[in-house]
């Protein structure tokens, strides 16, 4: 376990600054003017220009550049945002609220998800297996913005049933319709994946044994197909908690959520550049973390994993 | 049941069934009364008998229909607005009303078609392309190409595709259903790449490609066409449902302002731009998110019967 | 049916040795499938008394394992029992319901299932999985389940089971998985056991412990063993009654020893004729084809006796030619195995082999897995690099071929793989399969090419019309023929054949054999044949060397080896052939 633990940490070790490097290639070395393009349609005056000139040290070489950057990350310094506010200190602050929407998605796709695919894998072919299949299909053709505004308008407005906007504080009653709406496309997914794991693992042999061992049919699906079928379900929510952050800078633009999706939301609708690219440098850092995490979990559940060297 | 023969060296409790009932065939005979199948005619026997398969199909070729010949279905300019009509109603002609800046919401929602699809299609063909190609010289050469090339798909695959691509085209000024592809191109392949490398090591463990190259056949052909044959299914699956992904992604984009620009008439612009009437006039919303579900949905459940139809396991268990 | 003695007892009170244990009367089972209503099996009878051992033999596609499951109603996918009674202790299972079934199963049923790799869950540790039965089926509580588990596992033969408890089904072989398995399976010291093919995923050395400890512990307990197989020699060898099953439907069932002296349906006679283990007997002990009944054993004896007549004939060949026609001299190949981090260590897979073919003959290299028998294969064909050593093929020297000179020594020297399903391309058509070699060498043109390959079909005894199939559709031994037409194509001098019948049903493997060695006599071909069934080299081999851990531990002629095995390790081998310890005859 150890050595699965230490080799994972090696390999983040390039990935990390590969990710980095990549993101502020894109921006900054590809041709034309950064600044002129970070700001789009609304040029900032040449004072704001030259001191994000400084900031981002373009008179620099690029890779000096890249260099600063990462220094200054690993100090903690992320850089300002257009309104002049350290961006750590603006993380600090919706970096929870975030935190804790993405946390009642995952609980609820997860939940919802792995129950609703278990039942419909362990009725394969009956109404409610069909019916799932048939939803979890509309719900990922239909994007998150869209499911997003269809909630809102219907819970919200028509119904009354959830606050329309989220108040500043977010309390976890305001974050429920918000996170629902997070979760949609993740659930359908992890109803299908569930699905297709638990009949596969219905018909595995081991399966067959553990029945032959005079155990009750509860114990076989808890203990042999549910059990086993979850292994591919946590190795995808590693890849969903990059979703969610997508989802999380719709989602959060929708209900105006003062979260870090939110704050991009809002810089790229004020085409601030500069506060758009260091919020969603630290969101890839924090998905690669998370997947670290993800993969961790993913060796509790499969000893073969576990032991490998 | 009688016993056939020589009853009395027989002790009683052996017991011989009647030849007639349990005739002998031949051993391993060959039944020439089939025709010949091919796994291509299986898969394709397999999806034609589906009736999701028939749904999606024509929907795809509608939409690629309305992409490609959108005046074949309206009239109106989708460029042409009048502020007198601001969220009007249905009429004559008009047959979902206007949006909050007069525009005909038919209209927008016909040809918007091309755009997310334009995007779907190029970004879907890049992604295979880049994803087969760097996926099959991976896995069949392996050693330091493969790791050098796996350790770069990490790196990508490290940042999830849209958020890479937000804040690529936070920063790009020239915005085309052309670079909105790319850059989401630039940020998927390695999932193809990572599925077709798995899929070729794996083909590549084969006997037939052993034997084939015990007949002296040369590397490479063996890779173009015994390996990449073989492991190309599971590949066209996933290209089937990105396509639709894709034009999430795209419209996605553009809701958030940083997709096509505002001159392109795409869905998800217009989706973002009715967006401040959605108390009021909801409708001018629900129209091209509706036409955007809708083609997202087909690809998906023809991606779903190619799966099915590709996977002979999946087939048995269905 | 005949055996029947009407004492249906269904009131099963007694404990009386013999008395039936399990009874099956007209058994149907059908599965629903896309093209619709299959029989699997049909009209099936048998009894099984208390404390005997009866054995189902048939190939696949029989409904042996079929009549098994649905003992305990295990059928697989859309499988159903559609008439006919299961009495067990005078309760008929049919009717019986699923909670009381889930009761019979594991604490009066056990089972062992067929393939080890896939029967042990493989997330969760040996220990959790014996003790789970174990809890079940309410043998022990508490602290006495760990106890228990540890007894169940080492009257199984699983040396330190305390310690193996935490570990999990990965980091066992197959032969300690399958001990595991019966442990399982005989943990509540069931009435009845199940044993579907329990060790046909192993080696025979490890076959043959298993089954003799499966046979005293059954014994022990005095539990009735339902053991099923497709080998009629070690169904003979295990248990006194036998149930012979075919398409569907039993052929003949009776005492074990009787139906093999004096099997009466053709399909058993059949069986009895080609069964590898009982044949090689014969033809050893030189049986006339008189001693048994019926004509398709006589047509089978009479193959028998072409065989020792080509067997002759190509002795006669080896006298004249140079004894080295494939030469095999020190042959090493190490493998460097990476181990975690940047350590690597090295694995010797051939170590030091030698061996001479002589031209038109056919050598066996016989070996269990792991023993190194098909990485020599690789080495002379040049799938893999030599390490050390040479091998020369026609005098000229495998490992030191490049470009051209190798692509002209690919033309004489051909393969034929053991797996029927992975050897042939499931894109390309037969024709276009066995034309490639054709293509690929530039021989002829495109009609020539046509005819060629109408040629091969033919030789290998296949309809012309099978040049648009697909692999897909073709049956396991169809699927061979086609890899030896293919291998034959370029007119090759050498055929290595890798287990090449190892995965074919008997009747099938016999049919391939006879096939490869008309091929041979006709067409002056030599063989390597690589294989781990001593039994079949006994009916193809001129000369025979034994592999043990990437060694040659014995090498002589066939006969020999056969008659008088020098070391014990070819003993052991010789010893678990299955139904060589059966006193054939009367």
């Amino acid at each position: 376990m150890l050595w699965y633990i230490g080799k994972r940490l090696l390999q983040l070790i390039p990935v990390f600054f590969g990710a980095t490097f990549l993101i502020y290639f894109m921006v900054f070395a590809l041709p034309g003017d950064p600044v002129a393009a970070l700001y789009g349609d609304k040029q900032p005056s040449p004072q704001v220009i030259a001191e994000i000139r400084a900031q981002f040290n373009l008179d620099k070489p690029f890779i000096v550049q890249y260099l600063i950057y990462i220094g200054h990350l690993f100090q903690g310094n992320l850089g300002t945002t257009f309104s002049g506010i350290p961006v750590i200190d603006q993380l600090k602050q919706a970096f929870p609220i975030t935190f804790r929407l993405s946390m009642l998605a995952l609980l609820f796709e997860a939940v919802a998800g792995i129950l609703v695919g278990l039942i419909s894998g362990l009725r394969k072919g009956k109404i409610f297996d069909n019916s799932a299949l048939v939803v979890s299909l509309l719900l990922i053709s239909v994007p998150t913005f869209v499911v997003g505004f269809l909630l809102q308008f219907f819970l919200g407005i028509k119904w009354g049933l959830f606050a329309v906007t989220v108040s500043p504080e977010a309390p976890w009653g305001d974050l429920v319709l918000p996170a629902i709406v997070l979760a949609t496309v993740s659930f359908a997914y992890i109803v299908r994946l569930t699905r297709a794991s638990v009949s596969e693992n219905m018909s595995a042999d081991f399966v067959r044994t553990a029945t032959a061992k005079g155990l009750p049919r509860r114990r076989v699906i808890s203990v042999h197909i549910l059990r086993n079928s979850l292994v591919p379900v946590v190795t995808y929510l590693g890849v969903d908690i990059g979703s969610l952050m997508v989802g999380a800078i719709v989602t959060e633009g929708i209900f105006n959520i003062q979260g870090v999706g939110g704050t991009v939301y809002k810089a790229i609708q004020l085409q601030q550049g500069p506060t758009v690219v260091s919020f969603v440098a630290v969101m890839v850092i924090i998905f690669m973390l998370a997947n670290l995490l993800v993969d961790l979990l993913y060796a509790l559940l499969d000893p073969r994993i576990r032991y490998a060297k | 049941m009688p016993s056939s023969t020589t009853p009395g060296q027989l002790s009683p409790d052996h017991y011989v069934a009647d030849l007639e009932e349990t005739p002998l065939k031949a051993v391993d005979a060959v039944d020439e009364s089939e025709k010949p199948r091919s796994s291509a005619r299986d898969a394709w026997d397999s999806m034609r008998t589906r009736p999701l398969f028939w749904i999606s199909g024509v929907l795809i070729v509608l939409v690629i229909v309305i992409a490609l010949f959108p005046g074949l279905f309206t009239h109106v300019s989708p460029q042409t607005n009048s502020l007198s009509n601001s969220n009007a109603g249905a009429r004559s002609g008009h047959p979902l009303g206007f949006t909050f800046q007069g525009y005909d919401v038919f209209s927008r929602v016909i040809y918007g078609t091309r755009a997310s699809l334009l995007v779907g299609i190029l970004a879907t063909v890049l992604v295979t392309v880049v994803g087969v190609v760097i996926g099959s010289l991976a896995g069949y050469y392996g050693g330091w190409l493969d790791a050098v090339v796996s350790r770069i798909g990490d790196i990508f695959f490290s940042i999830p595709t849209v958020l890479g691509a937000i804040v690529v085209m936070s920063t790009i000024t020239d915005r085309n259903p052309l670079t909105v592809a790319l850059i989401l191109a630039l940020f998927a392949w390695p999932q193809i790449a990572r599925i077709m490398r798995g899929s070729v090591i794996s083909a590549t463990a084969t006997d037939y490609v052993m034997a084939s190259t015990a007949l002296g056949v040369s590397r490479f052909r063996i890779l173009l066409r015994h390996v990449v044959p073989n492991a190309i299914a599971p590949v066209i699956v996933v290209a089937t449902v990105s396509l639709g992904t894709f034009i999430v992604a795209e419209s996605t984009l553009s809701f958030l302002g940083i997709g096509l620009p505002g001159t392109t008439v795409s869905w998800g612009g217009d989706i973002d731009n009715a967006r401040t009437t959605l108390r009021t006039a909801p409708l001018p919303l629900f129209w091209p998110a509706a036409a955007l579900s809708i083609t997202v949905l087909s690809f998906l459940m023809m991606g779903d019967v190619v799966r099915d139809a590709l996977d002979p396991k999946a087939r048995a268990r269905r | 049916m005949t055996t029947t003695t009407d004492t249906q007892t269904q009131a099963a009170n007694g404990v009386v040795k013999g008395a039936p244990l399990l009874e099956i009367k007209g058994l149907n089972i059908g599965f629903k499938t896309q093209s619709g209503y299959v029989e699997a099996v049909r009209g099936v009878d048998l009894t099984l008394g208390q404390g005997e051992t009866l054995a189902i033999v048939g190939e696949s596609g029989s409904g042996k394992s079929t009549t098994a499951t649905s003992i305990i109603d295990l059928l697989p996918g859309t499988g159903k029992v559609t008439a006919g009674e299961i009495f067990f202790e005078g309760r008929d299972l049919v009717k019986l319901p699923k909670p009381e079934i889930s009761d019979i199963r594991g604490r009066l049923i056990g089972y062992v299932p067929q393939d080890p790799m896939s029967n042990l869950n493989p997330v969760w540790s040996i220990g959790f999985q014996v003790e789970e039965a174990i809890r079940a089926n309410r043998v022990a509580s508490g602290k006495d389940v760990r106890k228990r588990a540890i007894q169940v596992l080492e009257e199984a033969g699983l040396p330190d089971a305390g310690t193996r408890l935490k570990q999990f089904p990965h980091q066992f072989s197959g032969g300690m998985r399958q001990r595991v398995l019966i442990g399982i399976g005989l943990s509540a010291r069931p009435k009845l056991l199940i044993a579907d093919e329990p060790t046909s995923a192993l080696d025979v050395t490890v076959q043959r412990r298993i089954l003799d400890h499966l046979g005293t512990l059954t014994r022990d307990y005095g539990t009735s063993v339902l053991f099923i197989t497709h080998d009629l020699g070690l169904a003979a060898e295990r248990a006194e009654k036998l149930v012979v099953m075919y398409k569907g439907r039993v052929v003949e069932s009776g005492p074990s020893q009787e139906i093999l002296a004096n099997p009466q349906h053709p399909y058993t006679q059949r069986l009895v004729a080609a069964a590898p283990s009982l044949a090689s007997r014969r033809i050893q002990s030189q049986i006339a084809p008189s001693a048994v009944h019926g004509d398709a054993v006589a047509e089978a004896g009479s193959d028998d006796a072409r065989r020792l007549q080509a067997a002759h004939e190509r002795e006669q060949i080896a006298k004249h030619e140079a004894p080295d026609f494939i030469k095999v001299e020190n042959l090493t190949k190490v493998y460097k195995i990476r181990q975690g981090g940047f350590k690597s260590t090295e694995l010797k897979a051939v170590d030091d082999v030698s061996f001479e073919i002589p031209r038109g003959t056919t050598m066996a290299l016989v070996g269990e897995s792991g023993s190194g028998k098909s990485t020599v294969a690789k080495l002379v064909l040049q799938l893999e690099s030599i390490t050390s050593g040479t091998v020369t093929v026609g005098g000229s020297s495998v490992g030191a071929l490049t470009g051209k000179d190798l692509f002209n020594f690919r033309r004489r020297v051909q393969p034929v793989f053991q797996d029927p399903y992975g050897s042939l391309d499931p894109v390309y058509s037969v024709g276009n399969t066995i034309a490639e070699p054709l293509i690929t060498h530039g021989v002829g043109d495109s009609a020539s090419r046509q005819a060629r390959v109408r040629e091969l079909l033919e030789q290998v005894s296949l309809p012309i019309s099978m040049i648009n199939r697909y692999p897909n559709e073709l049956s396991g031994g169809q699927r061979q023929r086609i890899a030896v037409a293919r291998a034959l194509a370029l007119k090759p001098d050498v055929i290595v054949l890798d287990e090449a019948v190892s995965a074919l049903d008997v009747l099938v493997q016999g049919q391939i054999l006879n096939l490869l060695t008309d091929l041979q006599s006709e067409l002056g071909l030599t063989y390597l044949f690589i294989t781990h069934d001593l039994a079949v080299v006994r009916l193809v081999a001129d000369k025979v060397a034994v592999m043990q851990k990437g060694r040659i531990v014995e090498s002589a002629s066939t006969d020999e080896v056969f008659s008088n095995p020098s070391k014990e390790y070819t003993r052991d081998l010789l010893e678990a052939i299955p139904g060589a310890n059966f006193a054939f005859g009367k």
